[in-house]
């Protein structure tokens, strides 16, 4: 069968288009975190509001909680504000906020006008404790377990959905881990 | 209305000197960035053009106008001027962004691929392309011991050979 050679080139070609076709659908904004299953790296914020405590890293230990990094100039968290209410007021569980790279009199203004659906939040106006999480934008959410170690990452604007098909499922697993 | 020949080579030169002009690759690193010590700063420029920005990622965070990569260049800088030895800063923010960073990727395993897929292909190629030539080169040689005309072909051959004109 010698014409079978013509048909060569033809089968290297199909897998190849089927790759790259595959890859076409990927997600390539989202970067892999390299904190997964990780300790939170060691942090102290100072709160956004001076009446009320700051947020460090030795706050994210005890409870499996959500940390959500947050801005005033970030349109994508005035998106996700609604999800992350709707979450406080079930209290499905804690819900902290990392203030990054903004400053203070807007992150207040920002809470005061849109309601804090954080147990506590900590200003991160340099934004060094956001890179140290491996943060690359706003918003960005994740859920530690209850040893304080990072589980998982979301870059984004949360949505029900994401919350239903990617979280409800981790919390439900990280909450029956010893 | 005409234009003069002279007029024309003016601004297409101008056109073209300020398509040069625009773009000359040119960094987002601001004077208030800057380390005093030049070596050092030096050394800050060639390892931030090897650091791929987050935000915007097929730039540097050398060429990079976000705000996240003037944090990291910064952030290395500082790093740098502590004492940090190249290979330390690069793996300070390697530890926070993964490898993805590293706009030149690291030869390891699951990057093995990656480097010598070229090289492969290349290899392949060779192969194949030696092949091809030795398959025609057999054909042709096949062609030197083809069957012989037979007596009475040769005959009409001669014939038309020696008079012109068909037999």
């Amino acid at each position: 069968m010698p014409r079978l050679q013509y048909l060569l080139p033809m089968a290297a070609f199909v897998p190849l288009i089927a790759g790259l076709a595959f890859s076409l659908g990927l997600d390539h904004r989202s970067l892999p975190s390299t904190l997964i299953d990780r300790p939170t790296p060691a942090f102290s914020l100072g709160a956004l509001d001076g009446a009320r405590e700051g947020l460090s890293s030795a706050d994210l230990r005890g409870r499996v909680t959500l940390l959500n990094v947050f801005a005033s100039w970030c349109a994508g968290c005035r998106a996700e504000h609604p999800v992350l209410m709707r979450l406080a007021a079930a209290n499905e569980l804690p819900i902290y906020g990392l203030n990054w790279k903004d400053r203070r009199t807007d992150g207040i203004r920002w809470l005061a006008a849109n309601k804090s659906p954080y147990a506590r939040v900590g200003l991160d106006e340099s934004g060094r404790t956001g890179i140290d999480l491996g943060v690359t934008g706003v918003p960005e959410t994740f859920v530690i377990d209850r040893s304080g170690r990072i589980r998982y990452r979301y870059p984004g604007p949360l949505t029900e959905e994401v919350w239903r098909e990617l979280f409800e499922p981790l919390l439900k697993s990280l909450r029956g881990e010893p | 209305m005409r234009m003069h020949k002279g007029r024309l080579a003016t601004l297409f030169g101008i056109a073209m000197g300020w398509l040069v002009v625009a773009t000359v690759p040119c960094s987002a690193v601001l004077p208030d960035e800057m380390l005093q010590d030049a070596a050092l700063e030096a050394r800050a420029r060639a390892l931030s053009q090897e650091l791929r920005c987050v935000v915007c990622q097929n730039q540097s965070i050398d060429d990079s106008n976000a705000p996240l990569a003037r944090d990291l260049r910064v952030l290395l800088r500082e790093r740098l001027s502590t004492g940090d030895s190249d290979r330390q800063a690069v793996d300070f923010i390697v530890a926070r962004y993964g490898n993805f960073v590293l706009l030149r990727p690291p030869l390891q395993w699951n990057t093995l691929l990656l480097w010598i897929g070229p090289l492969l292909m290349l290899l392949i190629a060779c192969l194949g392309f030696g092949r091809y030539v030795r398959a025609s080169a057999a054909r042709f040689a096949g062609a030197e011991s083809s069957p012989q005309l037979s007596d009475k072909d040769l005959e009409r051959v001669q014939a038309i050979l020696e008079d012109g004109s068909s037999a």
